[in-house]
C-alpha cells in the first residue's frame, strides 16, 4: 500500500536521508529500527511532507503523494502520531480526540470511532473533561494514539510510542498496537525498544545514518547476530 | 468630586477602556498564534478611521460602517500575507522587525496620501446624541461602547471555546507541526486570527473616533501602544486578560485626567507596564512559559 522509492531529505544542511527504499504491505505491522539520528523520524516526516523531500517518490495505494501537502496526505489516510506525544495541553481529552477527526465530516462515524477509542483506552473516558496537559506520560501517549485513530487512518505511523514510559505501560501500548492492526489498520512503527517492536512486526527495516542497511521479517532480525549485538544489547 | 461626576468619569473610563480592550484582543490573539507583537495593529486602527472619512463621503453611516469593517479586514489580511507569511520560518526577531516596518510604512503612507494635517472625522448624529441617566448625561456612543464590547467578547469566547475553528486556533497556538498533522491549514487559521483582530480594531476605531474631532497619520500609535500594554498587563495571549487590562487602563487614565493630571496620564500607563513586568512578568492571566520540547 505504501511504497517509498529512493527518498532523499536534506535537513538544515545535513543529508539526513540518502535514498530510502521501503514498502508497507497490506494488513501488516512494519517497524523501522535504528540508533538515534539514523533518520527514522525524518522518514516519517518526509512521508507526511513536514520536511521537504529533495528526491525520490512516495506512493500510497497507487497515488503518487510525493508532492502532497500534509493535509492532503492525511486525507489519503496516512496519520502520524508524533514523537513525544505532542497532545494539545490546553485542550480537553475529548477536544484532542475531536482534533484528530478534524478533516472528517461523517458525524456518525466520528461518534463511533470516539466510542471505539474510549473502549481501547478506558482511562481516556474517565478523563474526558480533563485538560490533556494534566495527564500522566502514559495517558498522554494513549491520548496521542487515540487522537491519531480518530482520523480513521489506513496507515498509522507511530514515532517512538514507548519513549519514557514505565515497562508495564509499554506492554499495554504494544498490546494495543497489535489490536489496532487486527482491526485492519496498517502500522508503521519506529521504536528504540527494538525487541518489543520486532516481536510484533511482520516485517522490519534497520536504518543507519540515512540508509536502510538491513531488512527482514521480525523473527529473522531478532535472530540476526548483527541486530542482536547492535540493537538488542546481547 | 461629587457622586455625579464620579459616575460620569466611571462611564467615560469604562467606555474608553472597552475600546482599548477591543484593540488589545487583536494584539493578544496574534501573539497567541504567531508569538508576534503586531506593531502595525495601532496603525491599522488609524487607517480604519481614514476609511470611515472616505466612506461617509459617499454613503450613509450604517453602510459606511460595514464597508470600513470589510476594508480594515482586507488591509489586515494583506499585511499578514505580504509582511508576515513569507517570514513564517524565519527567527522571531525578523518578523517583529517586519511588523515595525509595516507600522512605519502605514504611518508614512497615510501621510503621503492624506497629508499630515488632521482631517475632520465625520460625525454620526445618532451616535453623538446626548442621553441622560438622572444627573449623569453622556453621549450615546459612550454608553453603547461597553455594551458592544461585551457582546463582541462573548461571541469571540464562544467561537474560541465551542467551535471547530476555535479549537483549531487553540491547537495551532500551541503546536504548529502537530496541528498540521491533524490536517489543519495553519495559514487559514492565521488569516482567521487577523480577520477577527481587524474586525475588532475597525469596531474600536469607529467607537473611538466618533466622539473625537479629527484623524491624523500618527493618531494610532499611542492608543496602539496603550492597548499593547493592556494586553501585556492582562497576560499576553489571554483574551480575558486583554479585556481586563483594557478596562483597567481606560479607567485609571480617565481618573488621572479627572484629578487634573492630564499630562501624566500616559506616563502612568507606562509605569503600570514597568511595575507589572517587574512583579508578574507573565501578566495577570498570563500562561506560564514552558519551553517547547
Amino acid at each position: 500500500m505504501l511504497k517509498i522509492e529512493n527518498l532523499h531529505v536534506h535537513y538544515g544542511g545535513i543529508h539526513a536521508l540518502r535514498g530510502i527504499n521501503m514498502e508497507v504491505a497490506d494488513g501488516q505491522i512494519i517497524s523501522l529500527i535504528g540508533a538515534n539520528g539514523a533518520g527514522k523520524s525524518t522518514t516519517l516526516k518526509g512521508i507526511m511532507s513536514l520536511v521537504h523531500k529533495t528526491d525520490g517518490h512516495v506512493e500510497f495505494n497507487g497515488t503518487d503523494i510525493t508532492k502532497f501537502q500534509t493535509r492532503d496526505v492525511v486525507k489519503q489516510g496516512i496519520v502520524l502520531c508524533p514523537e513525544g506525544r505532542r497532545v494539545f495541553p490546553d485542550l480537553t481529552v475529548e477536544e484532542n480526540l475531536k482534533m484528530g477527526a478534524y478533516l472528517r465530516k461523517d458525524k456518525d462515524g466520528i461518534a463511533k470511532d470516539m466510542k471505539w477509542v474510549y473502549e481501547l483506552f478506558p482511562r481516556m473516558k474517565e478523563r474526558e473533561w480533563q485538560l490533556a496537559g494534566t495527564l500522566s506520560g502514559g495517558e498522554q501517549q494513549m491520548l496521542a494514539v487515540g487522537r491519531a485513530l480518530m482520523a480513521k487512518p489506513e496507515l498509522l505511523m507511530l514515532d517512538e510510542p514507548s519513549l519514557g514510559l514505565a515497562p508495564l505501560i509499554i506492554k499495554d501500548i504494544f498490546a494495543i498496537i497489535k489490536e489496532i492492526n487486527n482491526s485492519g489498520v496498517n502500522v508503521l512503527l519506529i521504536e528504540q525498544n527494538a525487541k518489543a517492536a520486532l516481536e510484533i512486526s511482520h516485517f522490519a527495516y534497520v536504518m543507519e545514518t540515512g540508509v536502510i542497511t538491513m531488512s527482514g521479517t521480525g523473527q529473522e532480525l531478532l535472530n540476526d547476530d548483527r541486530v542482536r549485538s547492535a540493537y538488542l544489547g546481547e | 468630586m461629587d457622586f455625579t461626576s464620579f459616575l460620569s468619569y466611571c462611564l467615560a473610563g469604562i467606555s474608553v477602556g472597552s475600546i482599548y480592550a477591543l484593540i488589545a484582543i487583536g494584539y493578544t490573539m496574534v501573539y497567541g498564534i504567531l508569538r508576534l507583537i503586531n506593531f502595525a495593529h495601532g496603525d491599522v486602527f488609524m487607517m480604519s478611521a481614514y476609511f470611515m472619512i472616505f466612506a461617509m463621503g459617499v454613503m450613509p453611516w450604517y453602510l459606511s460602517m460595514i464597508v470600513v469593517i470589510i476594508a480594515t479586514i482586507v488591509l489586515g489580511v494583506l499585511i499578514e500575507k505580504a509582511a508576515y507569511k513569507p517570514l513564517r520560518t524565519a527567527p522571531r526577531m525578523s518578523i517583529m522587525i517586519s511588523a515595525i516596518g509595516v507600522s512605519y510604512f502605514l504611518q508614512n503612507f497615510a501621510t503621503y496620501l492624506f497629508s499630515a494635517l488632521p482631517k475632520a472625522y465625520p460625525s454620526i448624529p445618532v451616535l453623538n446624541k446626548t442621553i441622560k441617566f438622572g444627573e449623569v448625561s453622556t453621549s450615546l456612543v459612550t454608553f453603547i461602547t461597553p455594551i458592544l464590547t461585551i457582546i463582541a467578547v462573548f461571541i469571540l469566547m464562544f467561537i474560541i471555546k465551542k467551535t471547530k475553528v476555535g479549537m483549531a486556533m487553540r491547537a495551532v497556538s500551541k503546536d504548529f507541526e502537530t496541528a498540521q498533522l491533524m490536517g489543519i491549514k495553519i495559514n487559514d487559521v492565521i488569516s482567521i486570527t487577523f480577520v477577527i483582530g481587524c474586525f475588532l480594531a475597525a469596531l474600536g476605531s469607529i467607537l473611538y473616533f466618533t466622539p473625537r474631532p479629527s484623524v491624523y497619520p500618527l493618531v494610532g500609535s499611542l492608543p496602539g501602544l496603550k492597548c499593547f500594554i493592556a494586553a501585556v498587563f492582562g497576560g499576553i495571549g489571554s483574551i480575558p486578560g486583554a479585556v481586563v487590562g483594557g478596562f483597567l487602563i481606560g479607567l485609571s487614565e480617565t481618573f488621572i485626567k479627572a484629578a487634573g493630571y492630564s499630562e501624566f496620564s500616559d506616563v502612568f500607563t507606562f509605569i503600570i507596564l514597568v511595575i507589572v513586568l517587574m512583579f508578574r512578568p507573565t501578566g495577570l492571566f498570563g500562561e506560564k512559559m514552558s519551553e517547547k520540547v
